[in-house]
């Protein structure tokens, strides 16, 4: 799947790279219709599933149910709003439900087992797990405890699927999270950290990181 | 107004909340039902009340401004001088609460953010008495035009981070103290040094900062005989308004809120979230926002840090839609020249967030009568602005 971000301003789950790409993005004049228009044209070429990340004021702003219909009609297929946790989501819940469109909830490495049993009914698509103790942003050692945490939490997922996102850069970390249970893996800053300025040199960089992260998924 | 004291699910009417990541969930939770243990508590109130009177200098005077009723001609004005208060500003009210509570929870390391930076002195103090380890976050901008109080909070024994993001002002130290909190919340204890964020801080530092309305409603029974007319307060995040207002809310009196009206609410550099803001979520809560059409928060202007914020505190919100609270503004230059003005009169050189409660008070008292009573809170003391202020009339 893809990934597309509405930037907003006031990125608290997000570290110095998606911070930075966010604060580039709107000096640009990027707006949540240019996203979605973006999603539209990237509908037409890729059958890729396309997620969209963003925080909850921009949502709230447009109206949930403009939102999500708007979202349906560009062929999104899922929505990430990483600061809307499940207490406060009841009626974007409804909207997303309306309009057939996945909204993925969280749970992190400090969610008590009893939420997270909680969390993986509400949610749809997948359960996005939050690796680590902290933002996002590329780690070296995204720490020994989670594989445990990922391999009790994959045990109660049921139908529905477990991926695991923030601080993710290496293949031997996509192997062992998947090694762990997970069915996913979400890398996001370390690919925006090599897309950088965009130069064809960078866009071979990009696509030869992403095979390989790919490639630690396939057994060996 | 109907009766109410506790927010019912973390809101107040549909404002407030638990707009926070996940990571923070648990953390917040935590905090939910430590608190509520604390407050019922009657050796936590009663440990608080020692060091707010001993070490606070509590109670702080209310005072009859006769200088001032004389010169503004109307209604009889009275001071409630927080600016007396250990630290030189009510801040300290809050953060011996919440050091207090951090230190029950087995916390050890807090960490604030400041604007103005009188929070992140009060944070300090309430830390180096209370041997806890400190950390506050200020943006850039702040620090520089505050740089007395960065070098206070350094004495004191605090850490102070430089924030360089987005406006580099008090909205960007919010979240990167949410940042350190969402990577350490094991050890770590946010202490947020007004009534916004997500529940239950509105809801807490409001508790902690109610000592000022409960002292104007028992002092004003002694010094006036009667409660004032009207209570008036700045608001930027709006914890002193909200602990003026808070125990006078089902008296039959006039509150107003004043907020920072920058170069004029009609310039668009202001940081007027009530008067000119819309509903939405920023920094865990549900509020007044000011921001664009696409839901970005966007710059706000004032010549005090402390009210330089683009939110406001939920309650405030909840206060303003059943119209309990008057919310008005005034401009920079209002604010500069009741700074000046008390200076002058009563030999008072109020904080520049406290001086636009002192604009706004001269207005209506010319409007009211010589037996109506105001009372303004003076929020904090103006040492931290001298500089400001001397730049601003070109000394």
């Amino acid at each position: 799947m893809i990934e597309l971000g509405i930037p907003f301003s006031d990125p608290i789950a997000d570290g110095p790279t998606i911070q930075k790409a966010s604060m580039e993005s709107l000096n640009s004049g990027t707006t949540p219709m240019k996203v979605l228009a973006m999603a539209l044209s990237l509908r037409s070429a890729i059958n890729i599933p396309i997620i969209i990340m963003t925080y909850y004021n921009p949502v709230f702003q447009i109206g949930a149910e403009k939102f999500f219909k708007l979202s349906r009609d560009s062929g999104v297929d899922g929505v990430i709003i990483p600061d809307l946790p499940l207490e406060e989501a009841q009626e974007v819940r409804k909207a997303a439900k309306q309009f057939d469109i996945d909204l993925i909830f969280l749970a992190s490495v400090t969610t008590p087992m009893t939420r997270i049993k909680r969390i993986v009914e509400a949610t749809s698509g997948f359960l996005y797990f939050v690796s680590i103790q902290g933002v996002t942003g590329a780690r070296q050692d995204i720490g020994g405890t989670i594989t445990e945490l990922v391999r009790k939490t994959a045990e109660i997922m049921g139908e529905t699927h477990l991926a695991v996102g923030f601080g993710i850069s290496s293949p031997d970390q996509v192997r062992d999270v998947l090694r762990s249970g997970a069915n996913g893996v979400i890398v996001g800053s370390s690919i925006i950290d090599r897309i950088g300025t965009g130069t064809d040199s960078s866009l071979e960089e990009l696509t030869k990181f992403i095979s390989d992260l790919k490639a630690a998924t396939k057994p060996a | 107004m109907k009766e109410y004291t506790e927010p019912t699910a973390g809101k107040f009417g549909k404002y407030g909340g638990k707009f926070v990541p996940e990571s923070l969930m648990a953390a917040v939770n935590e905090l939910e039902n430590e608190y509520a243990k604390a407050s019922k508590d009657p050796a936590f109130s009663e440990e608080l009340g020692r060091y707010l009177a001993q070490y606070g200098g509590r109670p702080t005077p209310l005072y009859f401004a006769k200088n001032l009723t004389e010169k503004w001609g109307g209604g009889r004005i009275y001071l409630k001088r927080e600016d007396l208060l250990h630290g030189g500003a009510h801040k300290l009210n809050n953060t011996l609460g919440q050091a207090l509570l951090s230190k029950r929870m087995g916390k050890r390391r807090v960490i604030a953010e400041t604007g103005a930076g009188q929070h992140g002195v009060a944070t300090a103090m309430a830390c180096a008495v209370l041997d806890l380890d400190c950390e506050v976050y200020m943006g850039v901008e702040d620090m520089e035009r505050q740089k007395l109080n960065v070098y206070r909070m350094k004495l004191l024994g605090a850490k102070v981070h430089s924030v360089n993001q987005g406006s580099r002002t008090l909205k960007d130290a919010i979240n990167e103290a949410l940042r350190d909190w969402v990577s350490n919340v094991e050890d770590t204890y946010y202490l947020i040094g007004s009534v916004v964020g997500p529940h239950p801080y509105p809801m807490m530092v409001r508790d902690f900062q109610s000592v000022i309305g409960e002292e104007i409603k028992s002092q004003s029974k002694g010094e006036i005989g009667e409660l004032p007319d009207s209570v008036i307060a700045c608001v930027g995040g709006g914890s002193n308004a909200i602990g003026a207002f808070h125990p006078l809310i089902q008296e039959d009196v006039k509150l107003i809120g004043v907020e920072a009206g920058g170069k004029g609410i009609e310039s668009g550099q202001h940081a007027a979230s009530l008067s000119a803001g819309k509903e939405g979520v920023l920094h865990g809560m549900m509020t007044y926002v000011l921001q664009d059409d696409n839901g970005q928060i966007t710059a706000t202007h004032s010549v005090s840090a402390g009210l330089d914020y683009p939110g406001v505190g939920p309650e405030h919100s909840f206060l303003k839609s059943e119209k309990r609270v008057e919310y008005v503004s005034v401009t920079d230059d209002e604010a500069v020249k009741a700074f000046v003005e008390l200076s002058e009169e009563e030999g008072i050189m109020p904080a520049l967030e406290s001086a636009h409660a002192i604009a706004y008070a001269s207005k209506v008292a010319k409007t009211v009568r010589g037996d109506k009573t105001i009372a303004i809170v003076l929020s904090g003391r103006g040492d931290k602005d001298v500089e400001v202020v001397a730049k601003l009339l070109g000394d």
